[in-house]
This record gives structure tokens, C-alpha cells and sequence, in this order.
């Protein structure tokens, strides 16, 4: 089983080149100028060539909550959005914290076989903060790391001993940090916009103490922590002090903290709805000067599809989250890259080889014998957003008619192309 | 006349467009001095109160005013629980346009309820508070009662005094006093007053005398008690103690300065007693301003429903 990619721009560790690419039995086989092979051949002349694109934060509902997503829509939205594998997130119904639902996820997505898919598990039974989850059980049946995502495990006792056992099988925890205390209700960011429509409002403090006292426990124990969708200003610094000092800390945001500022809420638009919310502009540049010097790690969605009539509803009342696996690319290629911020290779590095890394999956690079998942994009192309051609069954962006560059045109997995545009 | 289908809030109200119902309502504060107050203005159209907290006053008041103009009514009540486990606004909202309703008012729990529902519906929306978000007619009412006594409010000093942070009310009056060229001066505990509110014109106050020097108008804004227990401050005799309006403070206010407040009064916790009874109190008067407000805006949404709709 053999494909060849031709003439396209290779974005590999080192610069992007103007190369052949041979893929042959799930591997990258040979990587050179004019490769002749007889088989299935792709012409990829003036497109770019990306290591498959990784997103180590989503949620695809499945089991549970199949009218927001399933594995199969959500594996057809990665693949479209140029994603070869996918980390999910264990907020499914019942709760991914058992090794019973990580293998049911594993097969879906042998049946499913479009992305690769590594279910993350949660950290505590139930996702309740309490009594830590079945880890060593969810590791063997195939989890690639820990997250209470949704919430902080509030009680720093459970956390810490969770953070301690885990380790001993290679798991990190992933840590939504947000002292729920704190929130109160809040829906929004607190300040201007809060004030202004009344709707309540979160504090930065309230996601600023949990990303201080997860990397706290991660320093004093010396066990790696991974601080999930960053939102503050505040917060960066936090992490870019720690990481100065020395403390194994990774972190991670998404398109709509460095495209969005909290001015979209005042149209009370539901799909601006969205945990952590959407700051300030002081927030967003920080954002995106923390992916330029690499306080940041890790681009990822957090893509959270709901159904309309979980979005059709009072503000207050509506799913926190936005459907974004399908315009991640883009944004960031747009918002990143175009502007100055990043390099492509850069880019490459936050979309796929830096999560690849933290969670020691295959993939993340262009290079002999490394997997064969290629992402294959046309960078000139220029689009308008638009989620009626969403192949996920959440339609919940905010992004509908921005204009946007990088449209994918190839999603190759293990060597066999799942997606074609 | 008006140019709008609903009156969500004076945030996006236009000066001209309050100056217009202020000087309607003043004709209707004159006609509920008469002693025959039926009209027919409002003859075969229908007013449904949809209210998802309780109201006696706001509620009974715009009852009363579509009354008054010889509307058909019907209230619903639902609890601010059926929220969360009955029918959707939406649907709710598709059902009253089903019935042919002409004005809806709602009172809500939630920001911006009120605004989801008039995009949904062909009948006028009115919102009679959502949330920590507006209370249009109540600060219009205040607004009249202002007028009447002033002639004018451009230029007036008013304070808001009390729970900011919850207050519809403060939001709504700031919004409108601010447009008219009024200065809005507040005083709270500091877990009272949002964030950055002086950036939508307010002028915040470190104490109740620099709020209240030389006030047109000095508005005390209901505590709710349930706000003590979520440990915004520690004992009602505290906040009463700090923050609260009695005669004395009262003299740092111009001479004919009038008390307001939005009613319902926890008497000696916001104001003191001798404050809502004193002779500058105009509490009473602002429930027949409110009613006179609420007639005034029935009767231009219903001229712009007939020239546009």
C-alpha cells in the first residue's frame, strides 16, 4: 500500500521545502526530490504539506450525547478540518472513566477508521472530584492522558494524589482551571461587557488561582502538568514564570482566545457562549504573543458541538462551547501565521508535533519512518466561513462569515487519503 | 413617533425617542388626574404579561394600563424554576404570536431573555426587567417623576445609592438620565458596584456625602436580602449603618430635592423610615408616573405597529 505526493512544499522541522513524499505501509518511506513510484500519486503542486494535524482537545459526545456529536460525524469534521488524530475529552454519558468506555471509544473508531482517536480518561470517578478514576485500568485499555475537563478537581488533595498516581503510568492530567467558587454562575468575562448586558461575569482570578495551584503541585512534586485552554493574560504569565524556572509545564489555547474579544456578547448570541470565556483584547494579543514565544504550546479546539436546542435558549441557559474541529486551521493559519506570529513550521509545531510530544503519540513530524499522516493544505485559498458546510453535527460557531485563508485539501491517515477537497 | 417594534432598553434608545415618551407620558400623568380614565386607544388589541419572577407593582401597573386604553389582557405567570424545566421562550413566545397577541411584556430571571423573544415574535416586546440587565420603564418612570418636578432633566445631579451590581434599575436610569445630559452619581459597598460601570457614565463615590452634595435627586435601590446571605456584606445593620439614607445625609442635598425609590421599601435598611415618609419623598408618585409611562408606550408602539406593521 503505497501513495505518493508530489511537488508539494513540505513543512518540516527545518523549513519548508519543495519535495517528493513517498508513504508505504503506514510509515513515510522516502522523502526526496522527483520520487517515481508506480502507484496512487498526488499532484500537490502549490499546496503545502503539513505533519497530520493533531488536536489533543475535543469533545465528540459520543457515548451519551449522540444528537450533539457522534464518532463517526466528529471523526468526518476532524478529517475535513485536516486533523489526523484527535485526544477526547471524558465528559460523555456515562463518564470515560472506566476502561470499559475508553476500548468502546477505541473500537468506534477502528469501525469509524477516518482519524485516530486516544481517549483521555478522567482524572476522578465521575468527573465528581472526589475518588480518583480506574488510571492504571484506563492507561492498559489505551487513555493517553487524564482530564476533568469541564472542571477543576477543587479539592488540591485529590488532585495532588491523582497527579502523584498517574505518573506512575506515564499519564498527565490536562487541567481545566477555573475555582468554581469563584465563577459563581459567571457566563461571560467580568468587566465592560458583563456590566454592560447584565450577563454575570467570571473573573480572570478565578482561572488564574487553578493554573497557579496546578503548576504549584507540579513543582513541588516534580510531576509534569499540561494547564488546558488558556484564556488570561494573567494566566500566561503565570505559566511563562513557571516555565522559566524550570517546572515541566505545558499549556495550550484556542482560535477563538486569540481571534475573539469579548465584545461579541454583547449581541447575546449564544454561540459566543463559551468555558472559559472569551476576555478582553489585552488578553487576545497576550495570547498570541505567548504562542509566538512559546509560552504556549499547543493549539487545540476545545471543540464542543451542541445541538441548536441547546443553544436556542436564554444565554444564562445555553451549552458552554463552541463546534470548531472544521475552522481551526484557518484561524489559525489566518490569524497566526499571515499576521507575522508564527512561522509555518511554527504553526506546525503547535498543531501537531508539540501534542505529539506532550502525549507521546506517533505522528507530529514529517520524516522517514515517522507515521504517514500528512495534512495537505492550499494556503492561497480564501473562504468565508460558513457552518451550514459543517460535517459536524454542531453548527455552534461564532466564526459564520469571516473570511479566512487555508483551505485543506488532502487528510492522509496511516498512508490512505480520508479526506479529499 | 416611535421607530421601534419593542422597547428592550434605553441602552439602545435614542435621547430623542425618550424625550418623546417622556413628553407622552406627561399627557397621560394629566389624564389619570381626571376622573374618567378609560380610552379606547388600545380598543381590540390584546397585552399579554408573561412573568417569570414575581412583580406586584411593575406587573399591576402595566395591567392597569392596558386597561386603562381598553385592551384585552392576559397574564401568565410562571415560576423563575419553569426556566429551566418548561417550554422554551421560543416556544412560548410562537405560542402567544399564534393567539394574535399585539404587545408582550416580559419580566425575566435572565439577561437578555427579553431581546431572544422579539426576535422570534411579530407582537411588541416590552421588557419589564431581565436579569442584571434593564428595567426600561421603571427609569423612565423615574425619569418622569424627575421631570415633573424639574421641567427638565439636562443638568440635574442624581445619586443611586445601594445594590448597583444587581440593579436593572441603576443600569436603565444610567442609561437614560446619562442621554438626557443628567450626572449619575453612585455609592455601594464595593461587591455592590460591576465592574467598570463609570465607563458606561457613571460617577462612582467613595462616600454617601460626596454622592449626595448637592443631588436633584437621590435614588436608594431595594437590598435584596438574600444578597446577605451570599456574603456580599455582613448584616443588614451594617449595610444599613454604611450605606444606608436618613435625614441627615439627606441634607447634603439640594433643598428641593426629591427621594426616589423603585419599590418594594425594606424600611430603616436602604432609606430610613423618616426618609420614605419625609416630605421629599416622591415614591407614591412614582407608581402613577409608572402607570402614565406604560400608557404612554402601549400608545406609541401601537401608532408605529398601525404605520409599520
Amino acid at each position: 500500500m503505497k501513495l505518493l505526493i508530489k511537488n508539494g512544499a513540505l513543512v518540516l522541522n527545518d523549513g519548508v521545502k519543495k519535495l517528493d513524499i513517498l508513504l508505504q505501509d503506514g510509515k513515510i518511506a522516502k522523502i526526496a526530490e522527483h520520487i517515481t513510484a508506480d502507484c496512487e500519486t498526488v499532484d500537490a503542486s502549490g499546496l503545502h504539506v503539513f505533519p497530520g494535524l493533531i488536536d489533543m482537545h475535543v469533545h465528540l459526545r459520543e457515548p451519551g450525547f449522540e444528537g450533539k456529536e457522534d464518532i463517526e460525524s466528529g471523526s468526518r469534521a476532524s478529517v475535513a478540518g485536516g486533523f489526523t488524530q484527535v485526544c477526547c475529552m471524558p465528559n460523555t454519558n456515562p463518564v470515560c472513566d472506566n476502561a470499559v468506555v475508553v476500548s468502546y471509544i477505541k473500537n468506534r473508531q477502528k469501525e469509524v477508521n477516518l482519524c485516530k482517536i486516544n481517549p483521555i480518561g478522567a482524572i476522578t470517578r465521575g468527573q465528581e472530584g472526589k475518588a480518583m478514576a480506574d488510571i492504571g485500568k484506563m492507561k492498559s485499555a489505551g487513555a493517553v492522558a487524564l482530564s476533568d475537563d469541564g472542571k477543576s478537581v477543587m479539592d488540591s488533595n485529590v488532585m495532588r494524589l491523582a497527579m502523584e498516581y498517574a505518573d506512575g503510568f506515564g499519564l498527565k492530567c490536562l487541567c481545566h482551571c477555573e475555582d468554581e467558587n469563584l465563577v459563581d454562575g459567571g457566563v461571560v468575562n467580568e468587566g465592560y461587557n458583563s456590566t454592560l448586558t447584565g450577563l454575570k461575569g467570571s473573573l480572570r482570578a478565578a482561572e488564574d488561582i487553578m493554573i497557579a495551584r496546578d503548576i504549584a503541585l507540579a513543582e513541588s512534586l516534580n510531576i509534569p502538568v499540561h494547564i488546558c485552554h488558556v484564556s488570561t493574560y494573567s494566566g500566561l504569565e503565570i505559566i511563562r514564570s513557571a516555565k522559566a524556572r524550570g517546572v515541566k509545564v505545558t499549556a495550550e489555547s484556542c482560535p477563538h482566545y486569540f481571534v475573539l474579544t469579548d465584545d461579541i456578547i454583547t449581541s447575546y448570541d449564544t454561540f459566543t457562549k463559551v468555558n472559559p470565556p472569551v476576555r478582553e483584547e489585552r488578553d487576545r494579543r497576550a495570547v498570541i504573543e505567548a504562542f509566538r514565544d512559546g509560552t504556549l504550546d499547543c493549539i487545540v479546539t476545545d471543540h464542543a458541538p451542541h445541538s441548536l436546542k441547546d443553544k436556542q435558549v436564554e444565554y444564562n441557559l445555553a451549552a458552554f462551547g463552541m463546534s470548531g474541529i472544521e475552522t481551526s486551521f484557518a484561524l489559525s493559519y489566518t490569524y497566526l501565521v499571515k499576521t507575522g506570529a508564527l512561522t509555518l513550521c511554527e504553526l506546525a509545531r503547535k498543531m501537531s508535533g508539540n501534542p505529539a510530544e506532550i502525549l507521546g503519540l506517533e505522528g507530529g513530524e514529517i520524516a522517514v519512518g515517522k507515521a504517514a499522516d500528512l495534512t495537505v493544505a492550499d494556503l492561497g485559498a480564501k473562504y468565508v466561513i460558513d457552518s451550514k458546510n459543517f460535517l459536524s453535527k454542531g453548527k455552534n460557531t461564532p466564526f459564520n462569515g469571516y473570511e479566512v485563508y487555508g483551505r485543506i485539501k488532502y487528510t492522509v491517515v496511516d498512508g490512505e487519503i480520508k479526506y479529499k477537497n | 413617533m416611535l421607530k421601534k417594534k419593542d422597547l428592550l432598553g434605553l441602552y439602545d434608545t435614542s435621547a430623542e425617542e425618550i424625550d418623546e415618551i417622556l413628553r407622552e407620558a406627561e399627557g397621560m400623568r394629566k389624564f389619570l388626574d381626571g376622573k374618567n380614565k378609560k380610552s379606547d386607544l388600545l380598543s381590540g388589541k390584546s397585552l399579554i404579561t408573561l412573568f417569570y419572577e414575581n412583580s406586584t407593582r411593575t406587573r399591576t401597573s402595566f395591567e392597569l394600563a392596558g386597561k386603562y386604553l381598553g385592551a384585552s389582557e392576559v397574564n401568565i405567570s410562571s415560576s423563575a424554576s419553569s426556566v429551566q424545566k418548561g417550554e422554551t421562550l421560543i416556544d412560548t413566545g410562537e405560542t402567544l404570536d399564534s393567539l394574535k397577541t399585539d404587545f408582550i411584556v416580559i419580566r425575566h430571571p435572565m439577561a437578555g431573555a427579553p431581546k431572544l423573544l422579539a426576535g422570534r415574535v411579530k407582537a411588541s416586546v416590552l421588557n419589564g426587567g431581565d436579569g442584571m440587565n434593564e428595567h426600561p420603564t421603571q427609569a423612565l418612570l423615574d425619569m418622569l417623576a424627575l421631570k415633573r418636578k424639574f421641567k427638565k432633566i439636562e443638568g440635574l445631579k442624581i445619586a443611586i445609592l445601594g445594590d448597583i451590581k444587581h440593579s436593572r434599575v441603576a443600569k436603565s436610569n444610567l442609561f437614560g438620565l446619562t442621554k438626557l445630559g443628567a450626572q449619575v452619581y453612585m455609592y455601594a459597598p464595593a461587591t455592590l458596584l460591576p465592574k467598570e460601570i463609570e465607563k458606561l457614565g457613571a460617577k462612582v463615590c467613595k462616600s454617601r456625602e460626596e454622592a449626595i452634595e448637592g443631588a436633584d435627586g437621590v435614588m436608594g435601590l431595594r437590598i435584596q436580602l438574600e444578597r446577605q446571605n451570599g456574603g456580599l456584606f455582613p448584616s443588614l445593620s451594617e449595610y444599613s449603618k454604611y450605606y444606608g439614607v436618613n435625614d441627615e445625609l439627606l441634607k447634603y442635598a439640594k433643598k428641593d430635592a426629591i427621594v426616589l425609590h423603585p419599590g418594594p421599601v425594606n424600611r430603616g435598611v436602604e432609606l430610613s423610615p423618616s426618609v420614605i415618609d419625609g416630605e421629599k419623598s416622591v415614591i407614591l408618585e412614582q407608581v402613577t408616573c409608572g402607570l402614565a409611562v406604560r400608557m404612554a408606550l402601549l400608545k406609541l408602539l401601537a401608532e408605529y405597529r398601525e404605520a409599520e406593521l
